[in-house]
């Protein structure tokens, strides 16, 4: 990267710069959206003339029964939770998958591959009437577990490709050093699998997060609904307004936690954390 | 500290490979053993078993008075430094070398004094609160010496722990590991593929090949009185020259000249004549008075001159020899080095004074006395005093008995301990 031409630098700042525009302009639009008046909502102009905070306010007026609090809370907890949980049993599995030798190792990693591809609508419909019957129907367990589902491969298959990078040597020399498996795991593995741990967890909290097709589906009410799903079901002011500000205002707010998340996580993913552990 | 014996000890991986055959070696309290051969020979494999890192197929291992085949790692007591080093990247100097102590459980002061001694020692004091990473090869290597010496093991495993330094700081370190060694008089069984390693700090080496051992004995017997002519080629640099000659009628015909054969040899027909490259010598400056010693004109083809000595390529015609033996090694060290299988080419190592020149043909002269001669169908010395072939005669018939008997005794001497193993690796060239 360093040494390259003032040429081939300048080409690719461009090229940077224009991808960064295509994928920015939507959110900035939609941040200019946020701060309109419903009157100048369609004005057209990307400088709102009149800046207005109406629209953000208005989500969270009514504390707990309010448009917003109460889903945002939701999301944050089931997508935390089931980050939590598929990172922590992805992270055995990949290890077993990486380091160990048993029969039908490949059959599992495939088998979670076809998982991760198959169509989450598909299963949506069956998983509806399931929930129903199980009780589990508007409840965070009722998400957690189809989220774990297509989470969890995801998971393993990033965290295998990351343990499969630390040299064996490594273990083998805890093992030497008087290490109980579960010491060498703990204290050699895991802590230089951490940017692949990270990435894991950014993912799935991220697929966790995006999801609408299972939150529309098996939720109800405010006790589980997650934020995407709750945009839908915001009204205007009046039945003839479109609520299209505070939509925009919640498309904001709903993009802040993954910010910061992908923030604090990003900087644990330093790549070359193994630099130094072989060779000269 | 403890002994550590290998008693048919067979390595096979899941492939079928077999990486180590049969190997039995009996390695004394405190003794420097040392593990050479050429690369894929089952070096590793050999000291990996005996860390416990890897089964073993078949065969029994003791260290001390344990027999350890089914022991894991932690349970030998042992230190292992290993061929890449493995460092914790993510531990500084100090954690990776305390690190079995916490795992023992030593209190936190006495890991603390322990880690200094050990980076007093090896001289890593100002570097313990950095990490790997930021230290440079040699520092590592010595972080991974300093991981093993810390803990006062059963034994030392090394897996060429100086293979990755360059030339200086390994002559360098080979003196501080033979240091070390005998600072703490700790059992060490040290794989490397360079010789000189071998030569320099082992109180005896093990010779491998393919898996077989070849022949475990002091580094100056094994110089001198080398089991076969893949121990002969692998031990000294240059190598040893090999010729093929013959024994007719009382004279040993070589390419370049004859002699009378030497005494003791009940041996007629075909042979491999070894002579290393010190042996020769230019005739202006041969031993006077010396008994057995013959002069002959070999053309001259390259002149090295060392200062202290001066090493010449001559070409000699029809007594190349092709073995089995002699193109591994020359796979392994490149052709160069081992002359008798590049072909026609020799190698003498002469007088400083010696003023032969390039391109020209020189009166040269060779030591007879020092002949080593192999038979040139299973590569074996023939001159292996009486007493050695008698007791590998023996050891063959205690491993036949032990076999068919399941308890026989091991044989004791360790120089034999590879004998059994000599006849099955015959190879006709
Ligand atoms: N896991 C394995 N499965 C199958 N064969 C193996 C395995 N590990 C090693 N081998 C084979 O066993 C033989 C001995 O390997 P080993 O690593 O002991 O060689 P080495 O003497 O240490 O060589 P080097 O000097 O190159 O390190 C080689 O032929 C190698 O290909
Ligand atoms: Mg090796």
């Amino acid at each position: 990267m360093r040494n390259r031409s003032p040429r081939a630098y300048l080409a690719s700042t461009a090229a940077l710069l224009i991808v960064l525009f295509y994928a920015l302009i939507p959110v900035l639009w939609l941040l200019s959206l946020s701060f309109k008046t419903p009157a100048t909502v369609s004005d057209r102009k990307f400088i709102p003339q009149d800046v207005t905070f109406e629209n953000y306010t208005s989500l969270f007026a009514g504390g707990l029964d309010s448009a917003l609090l109460r889903p945002l809370i939701n999301s944050i907890s089931i997508a935390l939770i089931a980050t939590v949980i598929a990172v922590t049993l992805a992270a055995f599995t990949a290890y077993a998958i990486a380091r160990l030798d048993f029969p039908g190792k490949t059959v599992i990693l495939a088998g979670a591959l076809a998982i991760a591809m198959f169509p989450p609508i598909s299963v949506v419909g069956p998983l509806f009437d399931m929930w129903r019957t199980l009780g589990l129907y508007d409840t965070y367990v009722g998400l957690i577990i189809p989220y774990l589902t297509f989470a969890l491969p995801l998971a393993i298959y990033t965290l295998v490709a990351f343990f499969r990078e630390i040299p064996w040597e490594l273990e083998q020399a805890a093992q030497v050093d008087g290490a109980t498996p579960w010491q060498a795991f703990r204290k050699i593995i895991l802590p230089l699998a951490a940017p692949g741990v990270f990435t894991a967890a950014i993912l799935v909290f991220i697929f966790a997060w995006n999801d609408f097709v299972f939150a529309i589906t098996l939720t109800s009410s405010d006790s589980a609904r997650t934020v995407p799903a709750a945009l839908a079901f915001f009204t205007g002011d009046s039945q003839f307004t479109a609520p299209t500000g505070n939509i925009a205002a919640a498309a904001i707010l709903v993009t802040i936690p993954i910010i910061v998340f992908v923030l604090i996580f990003q900087r644990r993913i330093v790549a070359g954390l193994t630099a130094g552990a072989v060779k000269g | 500290m403890a002994e550590i014996k290998l008693q048919d000890v067979t390595k096979r991986y899941a492939d079928g490979t077999e990486a180590v055959k049969r190997m039995s070696l009996e390695i004394k309290d405190g003794e420097f053993m040392i593990l050479v051969g050429p690369s894929g020979c089952g070096k590793s494999t050999a000291l990996r078993m005996i860390a416990g890192l890897e089964d073993i197929s078949e065969g029994e291992m003791t260290i001390g008075d344990r027999v350890v085949n089914d022991l894991s790692p932690r349970d030998r007591d042992i230190a292992m430094v290993f061929q890449n080093y493995a460092l914790y990247p993510h531990m500084t100097v100090r954690a990776n070398m305390g690190f079995a102590l916490k795992l023992a459980k030593v209190p936190q002061e006495e890991i603390d004094r322990k880690v200094e001694e050990a980076a007093r020692i090896l001289d890593l004091a100002e570097h313990l609160d950095r990490k790997p990473a930021n230290l440079s090869g040699g520092q590592r290597q010595r972080v991974a010496m300093g991981r093993a010496i810390v803990r006062d093991p059963q034994a030392f495993l090394m897996d060429e722990p100086l293979s990755n330094l360059d030339a200086k700081l390994r002559v360098q370190t080979r003196t501080e590991v033979a240091r070390l060694q005998r600072r703490l008089e700790t059992t060490m069984v040290y794989v490397t593929h360079d010789q000189t390693e071998a030569m320099t700090l082992g109180d005896r080496v093990a010779v491998m090949r393919s898996g077989v051992l070849q022949q475990v004995d002091p580094p100056r017997v094994l110089y001198n009185d080398p089991v076969n002519i893949f121990v002969a080629g692998f031990i000294g640099s240059p190598a040893m020259n090999f010729f093929s000659g013959s024994i007719a009628g009382g004279k040993l015909k070589l390419p370049f000249t004859e002699i009378d054969a030497p005494d003791g040899v009940a041996h007629s027909g075909d042979i491999i004549v070894g002579i290393r490259p010190e042996d020769f010598e230019d005739a202006r400056f041969a031993p006077e008075n010396h008994a057995a010693g013959k002069e002959f004109e070999a053309p001259i083809e390259v002149v090295e001159s060392m200062g202290s000595e001066i090493y010449v390529y001559f070409s000699f015609e029809g007594g190349e020899v092709s073995s089995d033996e002699l193109a591994e090694l020359a796979r392994d060290s490149g052709v160069a080095e081992t002359p008798g299988a590049g072909g026609g080419q020799a190698v003498a190592r002469l007088s400083p004074e010696s003023d032969v020149s390039e391109g020209t043909s020189a009166k040269l002269w060779f030591d007879a006395a020092k002949l080593h001669l192999f038979d040139p169908h299973d590569g074996s010395s023939l001159r292996r005093s009486k007493a050695d072939q008698q007791a590998a005669v023996d050891a063959t018939q205690q491993a036949i008995a032990a076999e068919h008997h399941g308890d026989g005794a091991p044989p004791e001497d360790d120089g034999d301990a590879a004998a059994p193993e000599r006849d099955g690796d015959v190879k006709p060239t």
